[in-house]
């Protein structure tokens, strides 16, 4: 039995930190259970996170697509056709997305560090990528059915073809990939909870206002912070597909760097996750 | 501590060994003047853990045990000392923690939203486990605790007790060593609570596991700790078997008096007993050694004070009185 007083730590406290030989003598490390590898890791996080979507999240999915589409009738009075509908219709579209990947991802994650929840990652042996892709990729697949209607919706209302919309098959996952990231990288490094939330509304807003607006009225100053935001050339590379004969070459390089952009912002959410969960 | 000549087979034996852990939380200058000390969570720790025992941290709040336990996970680093568990350095390398031990935390944050079946089953597959393996396990484990029934509900929309129960089942899944929890039966019924020291009995029985737990309950933590580590202000106040930490006190006996109204202060030898005992409300607290607690009981119960008295208890000392004898600085660890 041992019974300390007062006085008999200062020894322990004064000493130089042990090694391990010193406290493990003659005996071997035990065996380590294997880490989970990335993919799989990967894969279960990303079903975990959609089934979580199913489970409370279909509202507002329903929400962001009446947002849009909502959107899209009050500009129907402004605008009449052209470049203008186009940009109407697929900034509207990628605003589910935003909405979604950027806004809801942003308040899980910020909800998730604020109240001790990724305690629960940092004592599995799950790579860090894992859980941020996991949940990225979850999170942008959950508003494919959203994106879609309001595509579609949006077509009708402005009587744009529908023909090229098969292009969402790659904006929704490179657009979801970057929003995703960013929305995950504001929601870890925010210090407080609201302010997660906060950047989170921003970073929508900030999708609406550039995405919609048409970029030739825009102002200097913000037509760059357009070019900066990661959803912009997902939008036009949406906006091209709205054209009779589609611009392929010009849309494949809105698309590569919309790409690009994703894997910036993936990178960027893991360094904030690894921040925020690792010792 | 074994400082013995078997150092040995006292590595062997060990499953964790804690040495002056040192942690503190910077003082924080609050706006408007209002600030907050800093304070020594962890101010010289020394612990050693057996293999296949349950090892418990009892205190009150604030004494440091959530942060000696997040040091041992790896989510926290000391500011000095050193832990080993089963041969691996945790301060130089606290990513090996995840594949030494099971973790239960105190809030069930992550896995709020998922069904208790897909929580179980991703907590095991991202300890490793491939998916067949994983889907095996839950279902055993789901089956060893009584949750088939309620596999496909959100674990957000169970009762409390079920909650911890479900988070329970997901640290279970993907066998390991050693398993940390942090107040595992807060909010249990019995049944739940037989139903997860079973659990971690046949883990104990077959497998070696070693497990350490931190707990609040005085009464579990008689009933169910091999061995604990009594903490208060960040540091180990003593460290023994429940029975050995109680022969310290062995000699006092815990005497509980209530009184029907007004307690008779107009008999002598009671109002004497008034400034030794802890009031609260009409129940007086003494703790007196064995022969007086016999002779108060008799002048109590055969004097005129009886009319007065509406009941009595006398009790061997509990782990809080151990506590409290220990200088614990506390008022105890329950609220009477």
């Amino acid at each position: 039995m041992t019974v300390t007083s007062a006085g008999a730590e200062t020894n322990a406290v004064a000493r130089p930190v042990p090694n391990t030989a010193d406290l493990w003598p003659g005996g071997e490390a035990a065996p380590l259970a294997p880490r989970a590898r990335l993919l799989p890791a990967l894969g279960a996080v990303y079903r975990a996170q959609l089934s979580r979507a199913k489970v409370a999240r279909i509202p507002l999915l329903f929400v962001a697509t009446f947002q849009s589409v909502g959107i899209m009738i009050l500009m129907r009075g402004v605008v009449d056709g052209g470049s203008e509908a186009r940009s109407v219709v697929a900034g509207s579209s990628v605003l589910v997305v935003a909405f979604v990947a950027l806004n809801l991802l942003a308040q899980y994650f910020g909800q998730l560090r604020a109240s001790g929840g990724l305690d629960h990652y940092a004592t599995l042996p799950v790579p860090p990528a894992a859980v941020v892709l996991g949940a990225a990729g979850a999170y942008a697949s959950f508003t494919v059915p959203g994106t879609v209607a309001t595509a579609a919706v949006g077509c009708v209302l402005f009587q744009l073809p529908l023909a090229n919309l098969w292009v969402l098959a790659a904006v929704i996952p490179l657009a979801g990939a970057a929003l995703s990231g960013l929305g995950a990288a504001l929601g870890l490094l925010a210090p407080r909870q609201e302010l997660a939330t906060l950047f989170g509304q921003l970073g929508m807003s900030a999708a609406l206002l550039l995405g919609v607006l048409p970029a030739a009225n825009l102002p200097e100053p913000v037509d760059w912070v357009r070019d900066v935001l990661p959803s912009t050339y997902g939008v036009e590379a949406l906006a091209r597909a709205f054209d009779p004969h589609p611009d392929w070459l010009a849309m494949a390089g809105d698309l590569s760097v919309c790409a690009a952009v994703g894997a910036v912002s993936l990178a960027v959410a893991t360094w904030a996750y690894r921040r925020a969960a690792c010792r | 501590m074994s400082k013995g000549t078997d150092q040995a087979s006292a590595a062997r034996d060990t499953v964790v060994r804690v040495r002056g852990l040192v942690k503190s939380y910077p003082a924080v200058r609050g706006r408007r003047g209002a600030a907050t000390a800093a304070v020594r969570a962890s101010d010289g720790i020394d612990l050693d853990v057996r293999r296949g025992e349950i090892f418990g941290l009892l205190g009150p709040n604030g004494a440091g045990k959530s942060t000696l336990v997040r040091q041992l996970t790896g989510l926290l680093r000391p500011d000095a000392g050193a832990i080993a568990m089963l041969g691996h350095d945790l301060v130089r390398h606290p990513e090996r923690a995840a594949r030494l031990m099971g973790y239960l935390g105190q809030e069930s944050i992550a896995l709020d939203e998922l069904t208790v079946a897909l929580a179980a089953e991703t907590t095991g597959r991202l300890r490793g486990l491939d998916t067949r393996t994983a889907r095996a396990e839950r279902d055993a484990v789901l089956e060893e605790l009584g949750l088939t029934g309620i596999a496909a509900r959100a674990i957000k929309r169970l009762s409390g007790g079920q909650r911890r129960l479900a988070c329970f089942a997901a640290t279970l899944v993907g066998e390991r060593p050693v398993l940390v929890l942090d107040e595992p039966t807060t909010g249990m019924d019995p049944v739940a609570r037989r139903a997860v020291w079973a659990a971690v009995d046949r883990r104990r029985a077959e497998h070696g596991a070693t497990v350490v737990l931190v707990t609040h309950n005085v009464i579990e933590a008689e009933t169910v700790l091999d061995r604990v580590a009594v903490m208060d202000g960040g540091r180990v106040i003593a460290c023994d078997t429940p029975a050995g930490l109680k022969a310290l006190v062995a000699d006092e006996v815990r005497l509980d008096l209530v009184w029907r109204d007004e307690p008779p202060l107009q008999v002598a030898e009671i109002a004497a007993l008034r400034e030794s005992a802890t009031v609260s409300g009409r129940r007086w607290t003494l703790r007196l050694p064995q022969a007086r607690a016999r002779a108060v009981v008799a002048e109590v119960t055969g004097g005129p004070a009886f009319a007065a008295l509406d009941d009595f208890t006398l009790a061997t000392p509990s782990l809080e009185d151990v506590y409290l004898a220990l200088g614990g600085r506390q008022k105890g660890l329950v609220k009477a």
